[in-house]
């Protein structure tokens, strides 16, 4: 069961543009180095330059997947981000800020930075300050430093290991202290750092992904780059089509001919990759296909989070054909379903869907590394023998064909949109149709077989039952946790596979629950909806957030406090 | 030894006249004396008439979506080189629907063969105007007549540069096989733009219309020469030239991909320990 964990927060607040991402990157990854788990909130605005945006990083020696509300180190760039949240400052919170800010009454260092460093590494600067107060060694910080410029530019590395030096002597001989949660235990330094879209891309990789394709879009492109960043290396083609349209019947196209294909985008791409997602399904051709959430319709909050797609992804398509819909709630699950994907999709030869969002896709996690020596990866098509002549939609037990790959053997290979025959000819021939109707969905078995069932934490018997799904699960975890703590009897139930659900593997433990309250990211309680759908099951109340901020475990708790519920 | 035969012979759904019986028969006699063998080549179409040919070859074939022949056959042509990947299918689906993946697959100078049956209509849904259609062209949709410049593909994909432009005529199937059989031996982006007269539903420009106009290219035409190219491929009207009109030498799009260089994607094992070196590399 979740333990509370003793945790701080920092947060880097400034413009885009003027290197928070570098700060906050590097001290992230300072941390995780020295042993520390984090969990990253990125928040940005959807423009080049200016705007405030802040990079908070929550940290202690367990587990977290979820944001605090209140800030323990602040460190502004810019005047902006003191008057912005110094409301948020926690009881012996300190601010970073030049000595020509207004610290508006906040305790804190008052950093002379135009004399520790030129304005171009005030960042790194900044950086030395707030690391030296979390108790980071300079070499710690140093390597991270060098990493980052060193390759591309040797003299930028000097002068920054400059500022960071000056930077960190200085803070030193502050005097300031900062009062560090509980320390982990030794070994932990060995984690790697990654996000939900770096862990996912690395999952789909070591499944075998071949093929790629994408349009960039906010918040799914870190998806694209990291697959293009390894593309050449790991034998890989990622490619930017024209448009999501394109990309998807690229995917389909490369899928068909025999290289496992995944695309990724968020939701106005997705809504034009809805035909060729049914078109996947007519075909019987592999696909994954990343929805990364944010705030809709429409444009919609372009960088803000949200989980208001699953009825969206869950229907998208126009005829009957199945499904699987998987929601990664942490980087580790999003490195596995990503795999898992992959997998369903050769043996289902269909469209699955993974739904991450915003505040997942840009948080970055402490992980044990991925260990991918020993991971089998999907083989594409149909090898054993088969009967001639050969019929790619023959009729068979179960409803998955033999998929043989064209050109790859002397067998022809014959896929169509329209209602075809068992050797993939254009049929009007209604009996067909009937047939190929019950072929296909008799699929869904293969993806009945694989469901993955939700994770209990805690006791669900007469508790409050906390229901999340993806990455509302930890916050509803670490809410249930405080609760506990509190005396009140509360457990969670998170949801990483929303379709197709198996009742036998929950249904019990909700109606064992004395209380239920779906915890999600969106206005209208969609899960909750599906769920009443699939089994009858009538929720207590809910907690529903869709403002563009990631739920929070605060947020959870004031919620259930407002009803009266806890 | 290929034959016609080994293309087979199947009942179509188009009307009697059609001009895409002419391009059918031009198609398999290329193919044939190409050497392809039908396994070795895959099929893509789109949706309308014109889509329908390679269900009456004997080949592989991918049957798509409307107006997304080309993304799908570029991901196929990516996935496995050694596919001779043709895409066939008509004006509305190739310049109309996916008229934005036209240009990019000309860019991109991607490996295909790309036969458009272009008979300045729409056939299947019963004679609405396409984009190629001739300004003043009368339908049930245009009553006041079509408004809009015609698209002119050979021009579009001259002044993009793809590596092979040529223009046919469903009316000169000897001809129009050796056009496809130069363009199937093209590297990079391969474009036959056919006219082909609609029986039901265009009759203005029927099989006379174009004998009349059509002309084959002088024999002192030099493909190579881009800017003779680009006259030639915007003649339009009294006189409409056919014949290879442009060549290009730019690399084809898929030996320019990394991944590419060791050989087609399809079968190949992923390399785990490079995997693990770059998962390494983010401690």
């Amino acid at each position: 069961m979740r333990e509370l964990v003793d945790t701080r927060t920092v947060l880097i607040g400034g413009e885009a543009g003027q290197g928070l991402v570098t700060v906050g990157q590097l001290l992230s990854q300072a941390l995780v180095r020295a042993g520390w788990r984090i969990c990253v909130t990125q928040t940005y605005h959807s423009r080049v330059r200016g705007g405030h945006n802040t990079w908070a990083i929550r940290f202690g020696a367990g587990e977290i997947g979820a944001p605090a509300e209140t800030i323990d180190l602040l460190v502004a760039l810019d005047q902006e981000s003191i008057a912005l949240h110094r409301g948020e400052l926690a009881a012996g919170a300190l601010l970073i800020a030049d000595e020509g800010l207004d610290p508006q009454g906040t305790a804190g260092l008052r950093v002379p930075f135009a004399k520790l460093a030129a304005a171009r590494q005030a960042n790194v600067a900044a950086l030395g300050v707030a690391g030296t107060l979390l108790g980071l060694l300079e070499e710690l910080l140093a390597a991270g430093v060098e990493e980052m410029f060193g390759k591309k530019a040797p003299d930028a590395a000097a002068e920054n290991r400059r500022a960071l030096a000056e930077a960190c002597r200085w803070t030193a001989e502050a005097g300031a202290s900062f009062a560090l949660p509980e320390r982990p235990a030794a070994g932990g330094a060995s984690r790697a750092m990654v996000n939900g879209n770096e862990a996912l891309a690395l999952g789909a990789l070591s499944a075998g992904l071949r093929f790629y394709a994408f349009y960039p879009m906010t918040p799914s492109t870190s998806v694209s780059l990291t697959v293009a960043a390894h593309a050449a290396a790991l034998g890989v083609v990622a490619e930017q089509a024209e448009d999501e349209i394109a990309a998807v019947n690229m995917a389909i196209g490369a899928s068909f001919a025999g290289a496992p294909a995944m695309v990724a985008t968020s939701g106005g791409g997705f809504a034009l990759m809805v035909e060729g997602v049914s078109l996947a399904a007519m075909t019987e051709t592999p696909l994954v296909v990343v929805v990364a959430q944010r705030p809709g319709p429409a444009t919609g909050l372009p960088t803000r989070t949200e989980q208001a797609d699953l009825e969206f992804v869950l229907h998208a398509g126009h005829g009957e054909f199945p499904r699987a819909l998987l929601a990664p709630g942490n980087p580790e699950e999003c490195f596995l379903l990503a795999r898992k994907a992959l997998f369903l999709a050769e043996m289902s030869q269909g469209p699955i869907f993974i739904l991450t969002d915003q505040f997942l896709a840009d948080s970055y996690r402490a992980v044990e590394p991925f260990e991918v020596r020993a991971l089998p990866a999907v083989r594409a098509g149909h090898e054993g023998d088969v009967a001639a002549p050969y019929r790619r939609y023959a009729f068979v037990e179960g409803g998955v064909s033999p998929r043989l790959l064209p050109g790859r053997t002397q067998h022809l290979v014959v896929a169509d949109s329209d209602e075809h025959t068992e050797d993939g000819h254009i049929t009007e021939d209604l009996a067909v149709r009937d047939r190929m109707v019950a072929k296909r969905l008799a699929k869904l078995d293969v993806l009945r077989w694989e469901v993955l069932p939700p994770r209990l934490e805690g006791a669900a018997e007469g508790a409050l039952l906390l229901v999340a799904w993806g990455s509302a699960g930890a916050a509803a975890a670490e809410a249930a946790a405080e609760l506990r703590a509190r005396g009140v009897a509360a457990a969670t139930l998170h949801f990483t596979q929303l379709w197709p659900l198996d009742p036998q593997q929950f249904l019990a433990t909700l109606r064992a629950a004395g209380r239920v309250i779906f915890v999600e990211g969106n206005a209208t309680g969609q899960f909750e909806r599906l769920v009443r759908r699939e089994t009858g099951f009538e929720a207590t109340g809910h907690v529903r957030r869709c403002d563009g901020l990631p739920i929070t475990p605060a947020y959870v708790l004031r919620a259930l406090a407002a009803q009266g519920m806890a | 030894m290929v034959t016609i035969a080994d293309y087979g012979k199947y009942e179509t759904a188009w009307c009697p006249g059609c001009g895409n019986f002419g391009i059918l028969g031009a198609m398999k006699a290329a193919l044939a004396a190409a050497g392809l063998a039908p396994h070795q080549v895959l099929f893509v179409s789109g949706i309308g008439q014109a889509a329908k040919a390679p269900h009456y070859l004997n080949a592989n074939v991918f049957n798509g979506l409307h107006g997304r022949a080309l993304p799908a056959a570029t991901g196929a042509k990516l996935a496995n080189p050694a596919l001779k990947v043709i895409v066939e299918s008509g004006d509305g689906c190739t310049y109309g629907e996916g008229g934005n993946h036209f240009l990019a697959a000309v860019r991109r100078n991607i490996g295909l063969t790309v036969v458009v049956h272009d008979n300045q209509v729409y056939g299947l849904t019963k004679g609405q105007a396409s984009p190629t259609s001739d300004a003043g062209f009368v339908t049930k949709a245009q009553p006041e007549g079509v408004h809009a410049e015609p698209f002119n593909p050979v021009e579009t994909a001259v002044a993009l540069k793809a590596n092979f432009v040529a223009r046919g005529f469903a009316g000169m199937p000897e001809h129009l096989a050796a056009l496809i059989g130069q363009a199937l031996a093209a590297p990079g982006f391969a474009l036959v733009d056919v006219l082909q007269p609609c029986v039901s539903f265009n009759k203005i420009n029927t099989y006379a219309w174009y004998r009349q106009r059509v002309r084959e290219l002088p024999a002192g035409h030099d493909p190579t020469d881009w800017t003779a190219a680009l006259a030639a491929a915007a003649r339009w009207g009294d006189e409409i030239p056919v014949g290879v009109i442009w060549r290009g030498s730019r690399p084809a799009y898929e030996e320019h991909v990394p991944a590419l260089a060791a050989g087609p994607l399809v079968g190949r094992e992923m390399d785990r320990e490079r995997l693990a070196a770059i998962i390494e590399h983010l401690r």
